[in-house]
């Protein structure tokens, strides 16, 4: 499979019978006299996930979908259609669908395809594709986390750990008369312990979740035993809250722990610097590129060019390589998120951020990879200048609305911070903030950069794509916390 | 290609394969959808889908998966693959098809489908969701920008079978317009909607009422602000309520119940809500959304009572989960194809009780009508319940001022306990709801 398959252009026109010519008769077709801009997007993808919960592995299941995606856009109007049959007689049907927005009856000559492009780099290049990992392998590494997981403490009543595996190729094809595809590995593993002790009372339970993963090969698992350091993390995650007390409620000193708490850029700045919101001026951002956003300390990228990372990609899902976007530069805004249809009615260059969760959907800005740049702080001297406050290192989960520019996130491990010191664990706590005022209150910025281990998805309009964040520690002065106790 | 042919073909090939038990399911589905924004057609989208799921089961070990290449040189390799897989899962003593005396022939017609929705012109489809797009823009000059306003249809078909005789199909059409307009002043901008969701387009709300509450909504926001930390009185308007119900089914579907993974584990017959709440499951409901002549395993759907007059009185569950906990299954299988089922509601309501939601704000001093809440704040393993919210502050039993950047915080167990009064007002807008509710006592963050 792996020699055909590591070229999409060969792998498409042979497997569906295409040629270059019903290519370029699709794009013609789909152009019209009135259409700006017209691409079509082939996608081939085998999703595989062996899960395994109460020491055996339950779960193995296996999808393949295919299929093609025909958009055309006129000004600020799109016009999209897509099939899973992958036909010459289907793309005519698509190309015809997508045009009607333009309300064109009529159709421009076939647009000629001379251009193969590749990718800029090659930012995962992997040998044996994650759907083809033998599935004996997979179940070997489950049940080793399990016994790890429950060896870390008897109070461990239950582990569940899944690995998912995807191989998707791309080929995108545009009415400027090029094609680029791309081969994009991705695996992912996430363990879920259950902490019991029915000595603290009744029913004590409690829930602890650690994974990661990327555009690597399997031994990315192996390698530092991270398989390992997944299962205790979960492990020790459930333990620690069986301890905890109720959260605080009311306003306070936050520190957020590096990696993944960088979450809070995502929701806090991050959607509301996409393009397509800026461009209809309905983001809580909209017009205030120059402006002073956040202290001075902070400097916020989304890079999709990291190697091996969750969120990177070699081209976006319209051909577009993805570069290192500068979003806020020590305070001050500089750049939004860009789709190509979106840069260009805002007469900005494209970013490499148009993304679509598969065929079936629509390309729009979205982020890659997001994080702050290191300050020079360290995270010990951070947390010893809180008197009280919360210091968060775990999140499930958050969400933002970009018009008032309201965002949450969910803790999943806190602590309290007394006299400068991590005092007791608190239970869950949703923060919530308002985004163009959050990172103004950024009084400390950590040496200690992380990025996450590779689990994030992101949800828009109804479209998930994976995502990576990063932070260094940080403190910010004053943010609500959503506990019980006041 | 007659797909319930190629259903009864696998079958065959699956058990020539020594499969002891197969299951066959093809979706065939059609969408579209137009988003107009500021009185101009955004987005326009088409498509046509068919996916083929497949399970196997080998004894006790089974495999799930699903393709949406049909070609028979795919298929094979399909069933091959699935083979394999089965192969090196592990024994699972409750795993398997369900027992093959359960399946009815009864598959009574529940109304799930309007041709009319079908036959609708795309220019008419256009024009709903400009007229609903417009009569939000028109509402009020302080609507000042707009999302957008959609109108989308969905029409699919499913065909049904399995290694036990069992053979059923349905179809069913869902039609929604919905609307997102932006209020503007010098206080900000707000953004709030309003939709519509229905299987027949002649139940749809009309544009201009869908425009018009979307705008209102919008327009209530305004000025929104903190209110200090404190412990109030919380009413949740129909949609929070519902919300807060969707919750509620996680927390007793059979697969978070046997993993001791739900704060309701093992409370089965204890009361565990106010006296004056009863929680439905209604998977034959003619007509409505959540609606199906049999679930995602062919067993014919049903009628269950989670929560009645307070008291636990049924998990939701599928055949697996049923047996883990040894009982039957409720009916509530679910599939996404290529993956096995798993537990989810049909049609899932609270009974309405006796209060007008007038009556229901009347009786709150001080405390927080919520109208939108955000994040994922709920943990369901120990009930611990925190999120964002938005709302309009209620003194003296009367709405006044926006709120908005706090959060309401409780657990699930006393949040049941402390359900007070139950609205009049159950309107069917999707396939889980619930009417006004007030909660006792809730904590809210903010200044």
């Amino acid at each position: 499979m792996s020699a055909e398959i590591t070229r999409p252009e060969k792998f498409f026109l042979e497997k569906f019978g295409l040629t270059e010519e019903s290519l370029e008769r699709t794009l013609g077709a789909a152009l019209g006299r009135s259409i700006d801009y017209a691409d079509l997007y082939f996608e081939h993808r085998v999703n595989e996930e062996i899960g395994l919960e109460e020491g055996i592995v339950k779960k193995a299941a296996k999808s393949i979908s295919q299929g093609v995606g025909v958009r055309a856009t006129a000004e600020e109007k799109t016009g999209f259609a897509y099939s899973d049959e992958i036909t010459v007689e289907n793309l005519q049907l698509a190309a015809q669908r997508a045009r009607y927005i333009a309300a064109d009856s009529g159709q421009s000559d076939a647009v000629a395809v001379r251009e193969s492009r590749m990718a800029p780099r090659d930012l995962y290049p992997v040998q044996v594709p994650p759907t083809d990992v033998p599935i004996q392998t997979k179940i070997d590494l489950l049940h080793q986390i399990d016994r790890i997981a429950r060896a870390y403490d008897p109070h461990i009543t239950k582990v569940m750990a899944t690995i998912s595996s995807e191989q998707k190729l791309v080929l995108v094809a545009t009415s400027e008369g090029w094609v680029v595809g791309d081969v994009r590995p991705l695996h992912r593993l996430q363990v879920t312990c259950i902490a019991e002790d029915g000595r603290r009372g009744p029913g004590m339970r409690q829930m602890g979740t650690f994974g990661g993963g990327g555009r690597a090969e399997y031994s990315f698992f192996l390698e530092d035993e991270r398989f390992a350091h997944f299962a205790r993390e979960a492990a020790r995650q459930a333990i620690v809250n069986l301890d905890a007390d109720d959260a605080p409620a009311g306003t306070m000193d936050v520190v957020l722990g590096p990696g993944w708490p960088g979450i809070l850029l995502h929701e806090a700045v991050g959607h509301g610097l996409e393009g397509d919101f800026n461009r209809k001026g309905t983001s809580a951002f909209s017009g205030r590129l120059g402006e002073r956003v956040a202290s001075p300390l902070c400097t916020v990228v989304d890079d999709g060019t990291i190697p091996g990372r969750r969120g990177s990609l070699n081209v976006d899902d319209e051909g577009t390589p993805t570069q290192r976007n500068v979003l806020i530069e020590n305070g001050v805004l500089k750049g939004y998120l860009q789709d190509r249809l979106n840069a260009r009615l805002m007469g900005m260059a494209p970013t490499g951020n148009g993304r679509r969760e598969s065929y079936a959907h629509h390309p729009m800005p979205r982020m890659t990879n997001t994080f702050m740049l290191p300050g020079s702080t360290s995270p010990e001297d951070i947390i010893r200048s809180v008197k009280r406050g919360l210091y968060a290192v775990a999140f499930s989960g958050g969400q933002v609305d970009i018009t008032n520019g309201k965002f949450v996130f969910s803790a999943s491990e806190a602590y309290l911070i007394e006299d400068g010191k991590i005092g007791r664990p608190v239970k869950g706590a949703t923060l919530i903030g308002n985004g163009p005022e959050a990172l103004t209150r950024v009084t400390m910025v950590g040496d200690d950069l992380k990025l996450d281990e590779g689990i994030g998805t992101c949800g828009k309009d109804g479209q998930s794509v994976p995502v990576g964040v990063g932070l260094p520690t940080i403190l910010i002065n004053g943010m609500t916390v959503g506990g019980t106790q006041s | 290609m007659d797909y319930r042919e190629l259903a009864q073909d696998l079958l065959r090939r699956a058990k020539g394969k020594d499969a002891s038990g197969a299951e066959v399911i093809v979706v065939e589905d059609e969408s579209f959808s137009v988003q107009v924004r500021m009185r101009a057609v955004d987005t326009l989208q088409s498509a046509r889908q068919k996916r083929l799921g497949l399970r196997l089961c080998f004894g006790q070990r089974s495999a799930t998966t699903a393709t949406s290449d049909f070609s028979s040189e795919s298929l094979q390799r399909l069933l091959d693959d699935t083979v394999a897989m089965a192969r090196a899962t592990a024994e699972d003593p409750y795993a398997g098809l369900p027992e093959p005396e359960l399946f009815s022939a009864d598959a009574p017609d529940l109304d799930l489908w309007d041709p009319e929705a079908a036959n609708l012109p795309i220019q008419d489809r256009i024009a709903l969701a400009t007229a609903a797009e417009s009569a939000a823009l028109d509402f009020d000059p302080r609507i000042t920008n707009s999302e957008g306003g959609e109108y989308g249809h969905e029409d699919a078909r499913l065909i049904f079978a399995n290694s036990h005789g069992f053979a059923g199909e349905y179809r069913g059409s869902s039609v929604v317009l919905s609307v997102s307009p932006i209020a503007g002043d010098n206080s900000g901008m707000q953004r709030d909607g309003w939709y519509s969701v229905q299987r027949r387009l002649e139940n749809l709300e009309s544009p201009e009422s869908v425009g018009r509450t979307a705008a209102e909504r919008a327009l209530r926001r305004l000025g929104a602000r903190k209110v200090p930390t404190q412990q109030v009185p919380v009413v949740f308007d129909p949609d929070m309520a519902a919300s807060l119900l969707r919750t509620i089914c996680g927390a007793v579907s059979g697969s978070a119940i046997y993993r001791s993974a739900s704060f309701l584990t093992g409370k089965l017959g204890e009361k565990v809500a106010s006296g004056d709440l009863t929680i439905v499951d209604d998977g034959r409901m003619a007509g409505k959304l959540g609606s199906r002549p049999f679930d995602g395993e062919g067993l014919p759907t049903r009628r269950t009572a989670i929560i009645r007059d307070g008291v636990l009185a049924s998990y939701l569950l599928d055949t697996y989960t049923g047996r883990k906990l040894g009982m039957a299954s409720t009916g509530n299988a679910s599939r996404s194809l290529g993956q096995p089922p798993t537990v989810a509601p049909t049609n899932c309501h609270i009974v309405p009780g006796p209060c007008s939601p007038e009556q229901i704000i009347r009786s709150v001093d001080r405390g927080l009508y919520v109208t939108e809440m955000i994040g994922f704040g709920v943990n369901l393993v120990t009930g611990d319940y925190s999120r964002g919210a938005v709302g309009i502050w209620i003194e003296n039993g009367e709405l006044t001022y926006p709120v908005e950047e706090i959060t309401i915080a409780g657990n699930l167990k006393d949040m049941l306990e402390q359900i007070e009064m139950i609205g009049d007002d159950l309107e069917w807008r999707g396939s889980i709801v619930a009417p006004t509710l007030k909660i006792a006592r809730m904590t809210i963050a903010g200044n």
